[in-house]
């Protein structure tokens, strides 16, 4: 059993998503996180321990070897594609309530903003993370988040941003968010942000990068 | 592509302040006729914008342009472009780019009567296509008030137009991110291409309509992206010095529809169109870090015609405000340059070969950059049929130069960035030069419901 979560630890890990896939060449030929998590299935392995000893580890280990510089996106975007594949068989388990994610994520560029390439970064590696992401997209307006937060109580919300005239928006989408559900966690980024300018809006933390924003969610979640 | 031949087919032929086809403008610059001009480009600092502060935006606008047009003259400038680059609220409400750029056209012409300075301003009006998704690049309810601020904008004084086109970007972020070169080709030369032939019939008609200068396109939403995506170790710099390469086929677009120049300051695919089509470019690159970091600060302007900046925020230094202070760097980087075109071929060959050497084997993106690989790449860019073709050809030569640089140990790269190498090639050569067999070859592996096929007349 334990050999199967580790052999699904590293298929994630490096990017493995099923037989076929070519990637990572040294891997080719053997099984990927499809075949591993459906055999670890099949063996009677808890879904959750599934999740928790073999997925979320393995999209930490990439987290970090990216924070460190030692891979790129597209091996990280690799993982998270055989992260999917694993997800896509554990599916009917979250439906069931068999097993549970950290909480639910929700995530857009502010109005007024079309950058969404750090924002679909972040959402990918909180997701690997172990959260359920709801993305909104870009240019979202403080109504949307509130929709959204009203139908995922409890969750935490990141905004980003990209330019000088749009980060001004975050301050009321932050001010609106707390008006209506006080007690939400707000995280941002991007470019023109700083640590001054979150608290000054009232935000809760501020995330230079990727790997920071997963780290925060890990402390808020413990 | 309707260019075949280049028009400067020696490196040498490729320097800062000369273009064989130089752009007169009304208030007296000769770009590329013989001496740098500095080109500023800034924007305001942090405020939204908004009917009860567009007192407030103008007065920024006023600010920028005195103090600059105020220090040029003090150091005794030969000219200036203010670069006027909009933000999503002017475009989408036209009059507020209008009257911007009308009280900018206003101080340029006080210092023009009143001291002689040369200045115009190139107006840069934000694709706000891009704002529905998928985008609609031919029907967006966005495309008229765009085109009312070209127009407009440019009777108010706006005599340079210019953008930074986003035909295809749909595509091209993902295809950034998971390092997809030919989805890269496909973004660019497929989709790019089709959406600057739309885009740039209509910029061109309104700059001959009103005697304006139709100047050129950037790449910045593809190329540059990949430059700070690479800048901050999240992609290959092997890649972004492709994709900047690929991204030439896509500029080149804007000249084939009757762009004269100077192209725009952050297309840093401008030496290969000066090279292919012989207009003058503006170029930035140290002077770019208020931006965003490059690795080709001074390589950039080895063929400079204009010497910019990147948007610079209004705010007060030790020094005065930021836009005047970067104008400062800006004049005096063009007057070393200046000074060496007066001084004769040896000292601007020596400054140039300085420019160049300083960064050349620092950085595959610098790589391609210097004058004899400029060449060399733009030879393969224009020797096919198709916009296709000529990017795959472009990418190959310049992957051929990046693997010289290795091999010789002029350049060193981490085993992280050379293992892309043979899939990057692989990849390339597998593209067919015919440009349907391509797209043939791409749908299936592309999401399609990212973009609308209609829209690009496909």
């Amino acid at each position: 059993m334990e050999e199967l979560l580790e052999k699904l630890l590293e298929a994630v890990e490096f990017g493995k998503v099923d037989q076929k896939s070519p990637y990572p060449p040294q891997l080719r030929g053997m099984d990927g996180s499809h075949e591993l998590t459906m055999s670890a299935l099949e063996a009677g392995i808890n879904p959750q321990k599934i999740l928790e000893e073999a997925l979320i580890p393995a999209m930490a280990r990439v987290g970090k070897k990216f924070s460190e510089n030692k891979i790129f996106v597209p091996q990280m975007l690799m993982s998270a594609r055989a992260m999917g594949a694993s997800m896509l068989q554990l599916k009917p388990f979250f439906t069931s309530g068999d097993i549970k994610t950290k909480g639910t994520f929700i995530i857009g560029t502010v109005k007024g903003d079309l950058h969404d390439i750090g924002k679909n970064l972040v959402a990918m590696m909180i997701e690997g993370g172990g959260w359920s992401i709801v993305d909104l997209g870009v240019d979202v307006g403080s109504g949307r988040f509130i929709e959204a937060l009203k139908s995922h109580p409890g969750a935490v919300v990141g905004l980003s941003a990209l330019l000088t005239t749009t980060m001004v928006n975050m301050g009321e989408i932050v001010t609106s968010i707390r008006e209506h559900m006080p007690g939400t966690k707000i995280l941002i980024g991007g470019a023109p942000v700083n640590t001054e300018f979150c608290q000054k809006i009232g935000a809760d933390f501020y995330a230079p990068d990727p790997q920071k924003a997963v780290e925060y969610m890990n402390k808020i979640a413990s | 592509m309707k260019y075949k031949n280049l028009i400067i087919t020696d490196p040498e032929g490729l320097i800062f302040g000369i273009a064989p086809n130089p752009v007169k403008t009304r208030r007296g610059l000769e770009i590329g006729g013989g001496q740098v001009y500095a080109e500023l480009n800034f924007t305001l600092p942090i405020m939204s914008i908004c009917d009860s502060t567009l007192p407030e935006v103008y007065r920024h606008y006023r600010e920028i342009a005195e103090g600059a047009l105020e220090h040029a003259l003090h150091l005794e400038s030969k000219g200036v472009v203010l670069e006027f680059e909009t933000l999503l609220e002017m475009t989408k409400t036209p009059t507020i780019g209008i009257e911007i750029t009308r009280i900018m056209n206003e101080v340029c012409e006080n210092y023009y009567q009143k001291h002689g300075l040369k200045s115009e301003i190139r107006l840069t009006p934000n694709d706000l296509r891009e704002f529905e998704r998928p985008a609609k690049q031919r029907t967006s309810q966005y495309l008229e008030p765009m085109m009312e601020l070209f127009e407009k904008g440019a009777m108010a004084g706006g005599d340079l137009l210019s953008i930074e086109s986003t035909g295809g970007k749909e595509v091209s972020d993902d295809a950034l991110m998971n390092c997809d070169i030919k989805t890269i080709v496909f973004a660019l030369a497929v989709l790019g291409a089709r959406d600057m032939q739309f885009l740039w019939k209509k910029i061109v008609d309104v700059a001959n309509k009103h005697g304006k200068i139709a100047a050129g396109d950037s790449a910045c939403g593809f190329a540059n992206t990949a430059m700070v995506l690479a800048e901050k170790k999240y992609i290959p710099k092997i890649f972004a010095a492709l994709v900047r390469v690929i991204s030439v086929v896509r500029s080149i677009v804007a000249m084939e529809e009757g762009a004269i120049g100077p192209d725009k300051d952050c297309a840093y695919e401008g030496p290969f169109l000066k090279a292919i089509t012989g207009i003058p470019i503006s170029m930035e690159g140290k002077t770019a870090a208020c931006a965003h970091l490059s690795p080709i600060g001074n390589i950039a302007s080895a063929c400079c015609d204009l010497w910019s900046n990147e948007s610079v925020q209004n705010i007060k230094l030790l020094s005065g405000m930021a836009p005047t202070a970067y104008m400062e760097q800006l004049e005096y980087d063009a007057r070393l340059m200046n000074e060496a075109l007066r001084a004769g071929k040896l000292h601007r060959d020596v400054l140039q070969q300085l420019l160049v050497a300083s960064d050349v084997y620092t950085d595959p993106q610098a790589l391609i950059l210097s004058p004899e690989n400029v060449i060399r790449i733009s030879r393969e860019l224009v020797k096919g049929d198709s916009y296709v073709a000529n990017a795959k050809n472009g990418a190959l030569m310049a992957l051929d130069i990046i693997e010289e640089a290795l091999a010789s140990g002029k350049m060193k790269l981490s085993e992280m960035e050379t293992s892309y190498l043979p899939f990057l090639r692989e990849d390339l050569e597998s593209i067919p030069d015919n440009e349907s067999d391509f797209v043939e070859m791409m749908l299936p592996l592309i999401d399609q419901s990212k973009f609308t096929m209609e829209e690009y007349g496909l």
